[in-house]
């Protein structure tokens, strides 16, 4: 995965890759997947992400994570995006970045927020707004597996016009349970009325799950606290609730 | 520490999956997953779990529980500073 590179006679890895920005597509009015060309890609497990590095012309540096969506397709890999308002590096690449120019990436990176196929219990996916990009990569992947392990995601977005991935979300797929949950607006005739997500969210779906399910929760940091302490006021084992916050 | 507590909690904080990308330049096994007992309060988990606060260029870790510190990571230009713990000095690694 690593070069080796020859630096004052010590031998070091280099861990930056060339990665060609191949594909942009929009998911909502901010957010955007993007596909980058990455040469010797060695595959990655759902969950994990990568670290993006930008250099200015003056040389200023700077280095943001994003989570992988998708499995690989072959080097090809696809990023989810969130352009946040005053963001340094999201907004730039989510909309300015050239189809075709190249940015330094290193990665795949993380092995603990991950689901692998060989996991034959029920998994619980919870996502707050863009905390949803690793988890739509565990849905993927869940379906690429053929896996008949039983998938339920509640996702938690401010209005329906804020929802990514659509695609994975109406797929046919017996195997996977999704719930939208809104929080400012919600479609007309929505039986649940919108709020943050709440106990009575987390009951059904938790009542589904074995002890020793894994739960996935991924968000900005106060809806991934909310979540956790939820899910353990509800009796699940604080050791099967993975995290991953993005602040 | 029950006001330190509390002060973190108000800060956003991110947790150690973010380190995964800064640790695997000095560090050859991924390690998010490595396993970590608190000396304060015992509670155990993985690195992935401690709470990061910034903002960059210096990461502190902290337990979840009761918010010892772990370690901090420190990038200076070509260096990345690694202090483990409260009072244990600093590592030094060239990492360009």
């Amino acid at each position: 995965m690593a070069r080796a590179a020859q630096l004052g006679g010590l031998t070091v890895a280099v861990a930056w890759h060339r990665a060609r920005l191949a594909e942009r597509r929009p998911q909502t009015a901010t957010a955007r997947s993007l596909v980058f060309t990455v040469p010797g890609w060695p595959g990655h497990l759902p969950g994990q992400h990568v670290d993006v590095r930008l250099t200015a012309d003056d040389g200023y540096q700077a280095v943001r994570s994003y989570s992988l969506a998708a499995p690989a397709d072959g080097d090809r890999i696809e990023l989810g995006v969130q352009a946040v308002a005053d963001g340094e590096v999201s907004p730039y690449l989510a909309d300015d970045l050239p189809v075709g120019a190249e940015v330094e990436m290193r990665g795949p990176l993380g092995n603990w927020f991950v689901w692998r196929p060989e996991q034959t219990e029920p998994a619980l996916l919870v996502a707050g707004g863009s905390g949803v990009v690793p988890l739509a990569a565990m849905i993927r992947a869940h379906r690429t597996a053929g896996s008949a392990t039983a998938f339920h995601l509640l996702y938690s977005v401010r209005t329906p016009e804020d929802v990514c991935y659509r695609d994975v979300l109406d797929a046919h797929d017996p195997h996977l349970d999704a719930r939208l949950l809104y929080t400012r607006q919600a479609p007309p005739g929505a039986a649940r009325a919108p709020g943050r997500i709440t106990q009575a969210d987390l009951e059904k779906p938790a009542a589904r799950l074995e002890p020793d399910s894994a739960v996935y929760v991924c968000g900005p940091t106060g809806f991934v606290e909310r979540a956790a302490d939820l899910l353990v006021d509800l009796g699940r084992d604080p050791a099967t609730i993975r995290t991953e916050r993005f602040g | 520490m029950a006001d330190d507590i509390a002060r973190l909690d108000d800060m956003a904080h991110l947790d150690g999956n973010a380190l995964a990308g800064p640790l695997s330049e000095i560090l050859s096994v991924e390690a998010t997953t490595a396993w970590w007992r608190c000396p304060q309060c015992a509670r155990s988990g993985t690195l992935a779990q401690l709470h990061v606060y910034g903002p960059e260029p210096g990461l502190t870790a902290r337990c979840p529980g009761c918010a010892h510190v772990a370690l901090r990571l420190v990038r200076e230009g070509e260096y990345l500073w690694l202090s483990m713990g409260g009072s244990s000095g600093a590592f030094r690694f060239r990492t360009a």
